[in-house]
């Protein structure tokens, strides 16, 4: 009897032991969050004065800044957006909403699960022979862009596709029974309705694109820009050029790749400062999504 | 004026009925242009697909009628820039091989534990707290974490193994791993949550602790979830670049030590593409072939997760 008490005692401490190792374990996920962010700001915090964001590259550590870097990422993101979030949102919804069950249907899914799973410098290799070489489209932000979207196209689709599933099929029998079409019913009631859901998908993606690095330095990103691209808006007739999609480009991930790269410790302490600006952007976007989906999902009450 | 359904108010004219009509037809071949494009959209996963594998198996063509494939396959040296160069794939392999090792042996182990507690243990509120910041992790950019491995871990690693070189892919792996994570709990934690609730109360039923549950019942019964999870952890890891391209090294390096450098496949196509690389040349074509090697890598293991997932598939 005494045994079995033991016995029993034992394992309850073993029980509560493991409860301690398993909060150990997830702290040790935020204790290197904090350790890096604490690294970087005590490293960058010296070189973050306003002629960093205003100055381009340099050979003097002191002086050179991430001008081309922030507005080749501002650029290249507005194409990737531009492409990957209609794309993405049109492909997702015909998937929940009209795709009929059949086997290119079910090709679709299986494939979309595993284009997830590309490491994405492939996603780099394929726009380097394709858009680079066999379309033309050379070395530039519009390659750049485009090869950020379909590397994003999948996190856009399944985000879509969760949010208008989790609309309730009594809302769409409303709309059918009022005569609505079916494009009527998506638009005006689907859609609306799931739109916290893509926002927050859409906004993870995005901050996904700004940070990769891999796939722009297959494509052929340089690495040392002292110009900026042709710019969108014009002062005369037609007042918008698109000179600017052509252009070379870098982007921040980059410029801060190039500076660690580098043997000399100033240089580091560049990177650090580029390292913050790319984590408060991205962990920006990241808390912004958070709040979103805590925020609808409050919200919505059917 | 003629009329149907005289009396009711209803009234309509032959034409209204027409116009009526017309605007039902361009309704419809609107609801069909949208749905077609809308189709496109979707069609166009399967083009990104289409591509990826056309230009990796074309590329790789071109380099392969220079290049036998029994030497890239069986060649030890890999040094394609050199004078004379030879195409062994085996270094970049190793390095692959060795920092997702060393990637999956931290991540594993902490990315369950993290399921188990999550699912098991952590009430809804630490639960609700806990889980998006260590998604976080998964946000930072990769490059941050290569100069968190180059500048910070490896500095720290060096206090306590004084030989260990600058570059090593024990940081890198070390750093990839804790990035992982995020890949292996949330995936697991999933399937443990999947588990149906009466094959839970079972086991409390005949006295197991929550440790005893979790282990000998929730994990087999949820493991095909989770190793699906260890399969994209794997995936993730092999296919890392930005990480190993800083804080492993760039010189390809045949060895399962993890406390050398050496160049990854992901980290050699960086450092091509970084140079000023003529278009169809043979090292042009390397990194194809180094690419769809990468592929054929992640490949192999998928097949091999599917395979293990169906063994031990558990259905309620």
């Amino acid at each position: 009897m005494n045994d079995i008490q033991n016995k029993i005692a034992r394992n309850k401490r073993f029980d509560g032991l493991f409860a301690i190792i398993g909060l150990l374990s997830t702290m040790v996920g935020m204790i290197v969050l904090a350790a890096l962010i604490l690294d970087l700001a005590t490293a960058g915090a010296s070189r973050l004065a306003p002629h960093f964001f205003t100055s381009f590259p340099s050979r003097f550590p002191e002086q050179a800044g991430i001008l081309s870097a922030w507005v080749g990422t501002c650029f290249v993101m507005l194409v990737t957006a531009l492409t990957a979030v209609p794309m993405g949102i049109a492909a997702g919804v015909y998937l929940e909403e009209y795709a009929p069950k059949n086997w290119l249907t079910a090709l679709l899914e299986i494939n979309i699960a595993n284009l997830a799973g590309v490491p994405s410098i492939v996603y780099g290799l394929m726009a380097l022979g394709l858009f680079v070489y066999q379309l033309k489209l050379g070395q530039s932000i519009l390659s750049a862009g485009l090869t950020l979207a379909l590397l994003i196209l999948p996190i856009v689709i399944v985000a879509t596709r969760e949010s208008v599933r989790a609309v309730p099929g009594s809302m769409r029998e409303a709309a059918y029974a009022l005569g609505a079409t079916k494009w009527q019913t998506t638009r005006d009631h689907v859609l609306p309705y799931s739109m916290g859901g893509i926002l927050t998908g859409v906004i993870i993606a995005l901050s996904r694109a700004i940070g990769e690095t891999a796939p722009l330095i297959t494509i052929g990103a340089l690495t040392f820009i002292a110009f900026l691209p042709d710019s969108p808006v014009k002062a005369e007739f037609p007042f918008i050029s698109f000179e600017w999609l052509w252009s070379p480009f870098t982007v921040l991930p980059i410029q801060m790749f190039n500076w660690v790269s580098r043997p000399q410790h100033e240089f580091h302490l560049n990177a650090a400062a580029a390292g913050l600006v790319l984590m408060v952007m991205t962990l920006a976007m990241n808390g912004i999504a958070i709040y979103f989906r805590y925020r609808f999902r409050k919200r919505i009450k059917w | 004026m003629e009329t149907n359904h005289a009396g009711t108010g209803f009234l309509r004219t032959q034409d209204q009925v027409r116009l009526l009509a017309t605007n039902k037809t361009i309704q419809k071949l609107r609801e069909r242009t949208i749905e077609f494009s809308m189709f496109l959209c979707a069609l166009s996963s399967i083009a990104i697909t289409l591509g990826i594998v056309g230009v990796l198996l074309f590329e790789s063509w071109n380099f392969f009628k220079h290049v036998s494939i029994v030497d890239f396959l069986t060649d030890t040296q890999w040094t394609v820039l050199f004078e004379n160069p030879r195409y062994g794939i085996m270094p970049l392999v190793a390095g692959t091989v060795v920092t997702s090792a060393v990637a999956l042996f931290v991540a594993l182990p902490l990315g369950t534990t993290i399921a188990i507690y999550l699912s098991e243990y952590a009430n809804n509120r630490v639960r609700e707290i806990l889980k998006p910041i260590l998604e976080l992790l998964s946000a930072v950019p990769t490059v941050v974490f290569g100069y968190f491995a180059l500048l910070f871990v490896t500095p720290l690693l060096q206090s306590f193994l004084p030989n260990l070189p600058g570059f090593n892919m024990l940081s890198a792996g070390i750093v990839i791993g804790i990035m992982i994570i995020p890949y292996v709990s949330s995936l697991s934690e999933d399937a443990m949550k999947a588990v149906p609730v009466h094959i839970r109360e079972g086991s409390y039923a005949m006295g197991a602790t929550r440790f005893q549950t979790a282990v000998r019942v929730l994990f087999p019964s949820a493991f095909s979830g989770i190793a699906s999870a260890y399969v994209l952890g794997f995936s993730r890891a092999v296919g890392e670049t930005m990480v190993v391209a800083i804080a492993a090294g760039q010189q390809p390096n045949l060895t399962l030590n993890p406390m050398e450098g050496a160049a990854t496949i992901t980290a050699y196509i960086v450092q091509v593409s970084l140079g000023d690389l003529p278009h169809g040349s043979i090292a042009y074509g390397s990194i194809f072939a180094a690419g769809l090697t990468l592929m054929c890598m992640t490949l192999l293991f998928n097949i091999g997760g599917y395979l293990l997932r169906k063994r031990f598939r558990e259905i309620y």
